[in-house]
């Protein structure tokens, strides 16, 4: 009877993640998609932590190791959740979507452990358990494959997330070296053959009952730990010399495999609702890396490999031309008497927290019958969708965010384009300099418009590391600064217009 | 051979779920607007925190005596924890932003 609640626990625990990522594509729906997967989760939690019962029937214990668990993890996690900024929102993903994988990579060591453990138990030299032992070793092989595969996959991810963590919150900077991808190549390779050799060595130890088996299984605990050694620094490796604009690619590839992760423990455990959880994830993650990708029309595999930081090097030494500069109240007459401004927000906007300025000023030029909207690049900002939740949150109203496509056809009727600290994706190389490393990645047509007005915080190059010849076109005036403060400025000039 | 088909039917329910959820997971996200894909990575993260049954099992089972079950369930139960709790609030965060202008 309990079992079969806990059962039908599971079952809708997974039909609401199912449902909650599809209520998630709507933004009508969205929060209420979000609330009843977190609904599903907790049922399925407390289904577990009150029902669950092991293959002999046994009860859960340690009831106050979990509960006290879940309440440190859950208190902090509410209050990092609640206090963070918007503008650090990617790196917050990073973070939990590490603690996730750790969680997975936890989970592998504890069962790893027991498993060794049960086998030395069956270890026993009598010829008459032969049969009896290597049906045993024939299950626990399987349990064995999944659980290495949970513990690389989960390690790769948290070293990865953090990695990735400490580079969008710029604490670790880019760094790669000479032959690192070779590095890379050799430590997952090392991984592989630490797994195969892992897989033999079990069942070789068995066929040999009696023996060397305590040795073997010295020897078997340390290479499981070289392994999870070298998934860590693989993780470390893999995401170090990638550059920061393709961090988001990263974060979302990272995602689904913890996903990914999350099912290994489903299959040890044969529980559904951690199946279904995790493969859903893994899947919609992988799209959605993909779907990353093709916005920036690179291949994923140009990603990993981190081309774009390496290769871009020689692009990056070339000469900016000349540019002209615009003073604060030129810049302020020329929006004030615009009929339309197009703003185009980027990383500089996030930076400088200035979407309520931003906000600020497009109300006034609205109240001044300037028609303003915002053309949104799908990977402006650090994260696709990034600048709409920071402008979401300064209360910008739906309809005047575009998305590239619209924003292109109207560039051309546009009298005045303001760029924020937007780089790589108004950056017209990407159309026509085959050698750019951006080359074929789709941008705003910014040049379409008649005026371009362009914050930055310096001449220095974008993300990508590239030059942006857009900067020195005859219509385009620079208007160097920190966003928040040049549209404080421009708010207070266009008011005394 | 023999014993890898075998294994197919002994696992075949799992082995459906895994090929039905991969569809579902590319179809739901298929449909998913640009504006929402901070959103969905974030609700996808929440999700795949799940995870944290496996740390209940494990830290449930632990034997008293096992300390190293026991330390490294209890660490992996916070993380997982983590995971779903912030998850969920900062997508709920990011979502109740863009309602606000409805």
């Amino acid at each position: 009877m309990e079992f079969d609640i806990l059962t039908i626990c599971y079952l809708i625990g997974s039909v609401t993640f199912i449902l909650g990522l599809k209520m998630l594509s709507n933004p009508a729906t969205a929060r209420r998609g979000n609330l009843i997967a977190a609904f599903g989760m907790s049922m399925a939690i407390l289904g577990t932590i009150f029902l669950y019962r092991d293959d002999n029937g046994n009860r859960l214990h340690n009831y106050g190791w979990i509960f006290g668990g879940i309440l440190i993890g859950g208190t902090i996690g509410t209050l990092a959740a609640k206090k963070v900024k918007m503008t650090a929102m990617p790196e917050m993903v990073s973070m939990f979507n590490g603690m996730g994988g750790a969680c997975a990579a936890l989970i592998s060591v504890v069962e790893f452990n027991r498993l060794i453990k049960d086998l030395s138990f069956t270890l026993n030299p009598r010829l008459s358990d032969l049969r009896l032992v290597s049906l045993e070793t024939y299950l626990s092989k399987g349990e064995l494959l999944i659980i290495l595969i949970g513990l690389v996959i989960g390690s790769i991810s948290f070293a990865g997330s953090m990695i990735a963590w400490g580079k969008l919150n710029g604490t670790i900077k880019d760094y790669s070296f000479k032959g690192q991808h070779l590095l890379n190549l050799l430590f997952l390779f090392l991984i592989l053959m630490g797994i195969v050799y892992l897989m033999i060595e079990i069942s070789k130890g068995f066929i040999l009952v009696g023996g060397v088996h305590i040795t073997t299984l010295a020897w078997v605990k340390s290479i499981f730990y070289g392994v999870f050694a070298f998934a860590l620094l693989y993780g470390v490796l893999f995401v170090m010399p990638i550059g920061g604009a393709d961090m988001p690619v990263v974060i979302s590839l990272l995602n689904s495999f913890t996903g990914v992760a999350a099912a290994c423990g489903g299959f040890l455990y044969n529980n559904k609702v951690m199946l279904t959880g995790g493969i859903l994830v893994g899947a919609a993650g992988t799209l959605l890396t993909i779907l990353m990708c093709k916005a920036m029309n690179r291949s994923l595999g140009n990603v990993l490999i981190g081309s774009f930081g390496g290769g871009s090097a020689a692009a990056a030494k070339k000469q900016h031309g000349a540019y002209k500069e615009i003073t604060l109240s030129d810049a302020a007459v020329v929006m004030a008497y615009a009929e339309k401004v197009m703003i185009v927000p980027g990383y500089g906007l996030a930076v400088a927290q200035a979407q309520h300025a931003c906000h600020d000023l497009e109300k006034l030029l609205t109240d001044r019958g300037v028609d303003v909207k915002y053309a949104i690049h799908p990977v402006a900002g650090r994260m696709p969708g990034h600048m709409n939740v920071l402008l979401a949150e300064a209360d910008v109203s739906y309809d005047q965010l575009e998305e590239m496509e619209q924003a292109n056809e109207e560039f051309p009727s546009t009298d005045v384009v303001l760029i924020l600290g937007a780089n790589d994706v108004v950056n017209p190389a990407a159309k026509s300099d085959p050698a750019s490393p951006i080359y074929g990645m789709p941008i705003l047509d910014v040049d379409l418009a008649k005026t371009i007005i362009v914050n930055k915080r310096s001449m220095k190059p974008g993300y990508a590391g590239i030059e942006n010849e857009l900067f020195s076109f005859k219509k385009t005036s620079m208007l160097f600064g920190d966003a928040k403060k040049v549209l404080q400025d421009l708010i207070a000039e266009i008011k005394q217009l | 051979m023999n014993s890898f088909l075998n294994w197919i039917t002994a696992n075949q329910q799992i082995i459906y779920i895994v090929i039905l959820m991969v569809f579902v997971g590319i179809e739901v996200i298929g449909r998913v607007p640009s504006v929402l894909h901070t959103p969905l990575m974030s609700g996808a993260n929440a999700i795949h925190g799940v995870v944290i049954i496996g740390a209940i099992i494990v830290m449930g089972k632990a034997e008293s005596d096992n300390y190293l079950a026991l330390v490294l369930g209890f660490l992996a139960v916070i993380l997982g924890t983590l995971n779903v709790v912030g998850g969920f609030v900062v997508t709920d965060r990011m979502l109740e932003m863009f309602k606000k202008k409805k």
